[in-house]
């Protein structure tokens, strides 16, 4: 593995690669001192053109835990419009000498630019509408945490899948893993054309909650206001939206997931998000896990990472 | 500039009067001497045309030159020495440039640089001032120095009444409407076309509709209107379609198609390289064959390049921050060859496509693309059509490289370009 830009990239075996490797960082993560020192010595740059706290933190937790340095270059959409190119830029900050470029861009495909232009190795932190490859792994190691398996679940995933990263790299994700997706969106929030996707679609919620095991919800833009594309958030919660009502219905093993961050009461009851089977939380927390096995698998080949090695590593981080 | 006689000798002639073996003597006024089987050359210069197809010279529709404004990506003197290498006496210099050429200032700078270059430079003139389909722009005037195409080319003139009135003036000045068919409120932030691609890739499409309504309605005013409407670019089926049942109808109007849009589909954005981004966009293999399917029945008038220059610095971006357009002069008539014979279009048909078929579109046609008979200007174009060849995008005479066809072999390649009897082009060397 060189990057990580797409799930389709990546394939099953390349999942299972990640998934596999997930647990042993989940349990160094739960350490009292919850580092080791597998990726000593590389830089990891996070390269943000577009604000998000939460998944910068994220990498940037992982890249730490496993002991690497770590650099961001934090780019305001004001700066970029007199700014640099984006190539330059690349440029700028591999002339500094780093191993791997964490990337967000609201464009998408700017991770394969900047793959074809640079040398490091490059993980696609979500692009324009396209992918975020490591949210489809960290909910898909969430899943098997909770069920055991991805094989076979019937998974609904709701609402603006069209401009949504997280949908498509999902629905590659669970379908390589042998789930059974069904899209539920109005026509306006679907991509214009599905043909080979191997997904069902539907755009009424309350026939398929009956028949699923996990409902995963999209955030539901506010700005998709602006373009018409819903006559009004409260049609879209009314049709669309997990609220109390539809939530009480499930079977109590239905899971719910949602990438965050949630508009409570619009795609999410208030209520919904904290019940003891929605796994927002448990999302976040597997997030750094993920990512640490994904920075691991790019950078530390040549460094042994079984359980032995795995427990003289922490041992030396310990000490040291 | 003083012309030494030649003849071009061993070629075989193709033009609208037919296909025969013949060489062909240029005087010392830039015009055909003599045509004639075996013509005794001694003590002229002989230029050698073994094997070769001795043509009219071509006429490109639709040339992005970039003067004035944006030099760096390609000047009046560079395009036009790209157009003489791929074959072409005459281009027509579309308008969005900076400033637009929309008044008669700007036509006289564009006309006065060409003048210095090695094909026949014409310029078009936008509809509108700064192509901001608002306001008319002064046609007459631009007329009076010799536009004879009018457009906004880069956008489509949006307002319908504006459009109909245009329609109307031009119509009393002689000149042609030609335009760039696309509905703003449906391409708008798109990038690509809208289709399985741009949904899998996650980039915000341009649908076909936004250029079939467009075609619709100038197709209704010019019925309505009596003038006469050019449609560049065609890249739809359904575009192609409206364009046949116009004409089926009796509406006397005509369309281009570019080679990329005969040859390329939205597939090609699969990796996000911006040389693929191109307006109209890249479409669908069905597009592809429907726009071959016209260039094959005369739907479709002509071949136009749209060869739109730009620097690497702004195509090496990501593809929604890019701008539009792909280099062509240099790669069309070998896209056309390596294409269309196999689907069916015989040299003759390819010939008409490039040559005297645009030049009466461009209001050249008593200059351009003329029958290879003796007294005619001589404007020719000596192409091998079975030489095989690499495109290698370093080697082109443009300013830019931003050619979508690096590494492809193609069949068919320019050999030498006379324009008004001077020898612009030897032996596929340009020699200014």
């Amino acid at each position: 593995m060189r990057h990580l830009l797409a799930i389709d990239e990546l394939g099953a075996a390349g999942i299972e690669d990640v998934l596999g490797l997930t647990d042993s960082f989940v349990e160094v993560s739960e350490r009292s001192i919850p580092k080791v020192p597998a990726l000593r010595g590389k830089t990891v740059v996070s390269l943000f053109y577009e604000d998000s706290t939460r998944t910068r933190l994220s990498f940037e937790t992982a890249a730490k835990r496993l002991s690497a340095d770590t650099m961001t270059f934090s780019v305001s959409t004001s700066s970029t419009k007199k700014g640099e190119s984006l190539r330059d830029t690349v440029e700028t900050i591999e002339a500094m000498g780093v191993d791997a470029i964490v990337i967000r861009h609201g464009s998408a495909g700017a991770p394969w630019n900047v793959a074809q232009w640079g040398s490091s190795a490059v993980i696609n932190a979500g692009d324009g509408w396209h992918e975020h490859p490591t949210q489809a792994l960290l909910d898909s190691y969430t899943i098997r945490q909770r069920r055991g398996s991805i094989q076979g679940a019937r998974i609904a995933i709701v609402g603006d899948i069209k401009h949504s990263r997280v949908a498509r790299s999902n629905i590659a994700a669970f379908t390589l893993q042998g789930a059974e997706v069904t899209l539920v969106a109005p026509r306006t929030l679907l991509p214009p054309n599905l043909d080979g996707w191997p997904v069902k679609v539907s755009n009424e919620l309350d026939a398929v909650l009956p028949h699923v095991d996990i409902v995963y919800l999209l955030r539901m833009q506010l700005e998709r206001m602006t373009d018409a594309l819903v006559p009004s958030l409260r049609e879209y919660t009314e049709r669309f939206g997990l609220t109390v009502r539809r939530a009480a219905a499930l079977a109590n093993d239905v899971l719910i997931m949602h990438p965050g961050p949630m508009n409570r009461g619009v795609e999410i009851a208030a209520e919904v998000a904290d019940l003891p089977n929605a796994l927002i939380i448990d999302q976040v927390r597997n997030g750094v896990a993920v990512r640490m096995a994904v920075l691991y698998l790019l950078l530390g080949a040549g460094t042994e990472w079984g359980a032995e090695t795995s427990t003289a590593n922490a041992r030396e981080a310990r000490a040291t | 500039m003083s012309i030494t006689p030649f003849v071009i000798k061993g070629g075989r002639i193709i033009d609208q009067q037919g296909d025969r073996a013949a060489d062909v003597a240029v005087g010392d006024d830039g015009r055909v001497a003599e045509v004639a089987v075996d013509i005794d050359a001694t003590g002229s210069r002989v230029i050698d045309a073994g094997g070769c197809v001795v043509a009219p010279g071509f006429v490109d529709l639709h040339t992005h030159l970039r003067e004035p404004g944006k030099e760096e990506a390609e000047t009046i003197e560079t395009g036009a020495r790209c157009a003489a290498l791929g074959g072409y006496s005459a281009i027509v210099a579309m308008p969005n440039t900076t400033p637009a050429i929309d008044c008669a200032a700007v036509v006289r700078q564009v006309l006065e640089a060409g003048t210095r270059s090695v094909v026949d430079v014409r310029s078009s003139g936008a509809i509108t001032v700064d192509r901001a389909g608002e306001i008319l722009a002064p046609m007459a005037e631009m007329a009076a120095l010799g536009v004879r195409i009018f457009t906004d080319d880069g956008t489509g003139v949006q307002d319908d009444g504006l459009m109909r009135r245009a329609m109307e003036y031009a119509s009393d000045l002689g000149v042609s409407l030609a335009q760039h068919c696309e509905v703003d409120a449906l391409a708008r932030g798109g990038h690509m076309n809208e289709g399985a691609w741009s949904s899998r890739l996650g980039v915000p499409g341009i649908p076909a509709e936004a250029e079939e309504l467009m075609v619709a309605r100038d197709i209704a005013l010019a019925r309505a209107t009596g003038a006469n409407a050019h449609f560049q670019h065609l890249s739809t089926a359904g575009s192609v379609e409206l364009v046949r049942a116009a004409k089926a109808a009796g509406a006397t109007i005509t369309a281009e198609a570019t080679t990329h849009h005969f040859t390329l589909t939205d597939a090609c954005l699969a990796g996000y390289d911006a040389v693929f981004k191109v307006n109209p966009p890249l479409r669908t293999q069905a597009d592809v064959d429907a726009i071959r399917a016209g260039l094959a029945d005369g739907t479709i008038d002509a071949i136009a390049t749209d060869h739109a220059p730009h620097t690497q610095e702004a195509k090496q971006a990501p593809l929604d921050q890019a701008p539009p357009g792909m280099l062509g002069l240099e790669t069309a008539l070998a896209l056309a060859l390596t294409e269309l014979q196999p689907a069916g279009l015989d040299l003759g048909q390819i010939i008409a496509l490039f040559s005297w078929r645009p030049a009466r579109i461009a209001g050249l046609g008593d200059e351009h693309g003329r029958p290879v008979a003796v007294g005619e200007p001589a404007h020719l174009c000596v192409f091998d059509p079975t030489d095989t060849w690499v495109v290698d995008p370093a080697r082109s005479a443009s300013r830019s490289r931003n050619n979508p066809y690096a590494g492809r072999t193609l069949v068919g390649r320019v050999r030498h370009t006379i324009v008004a009897g001077e020898p612009v082009v030897i032996d596929a060397e340009a020699q200014r």
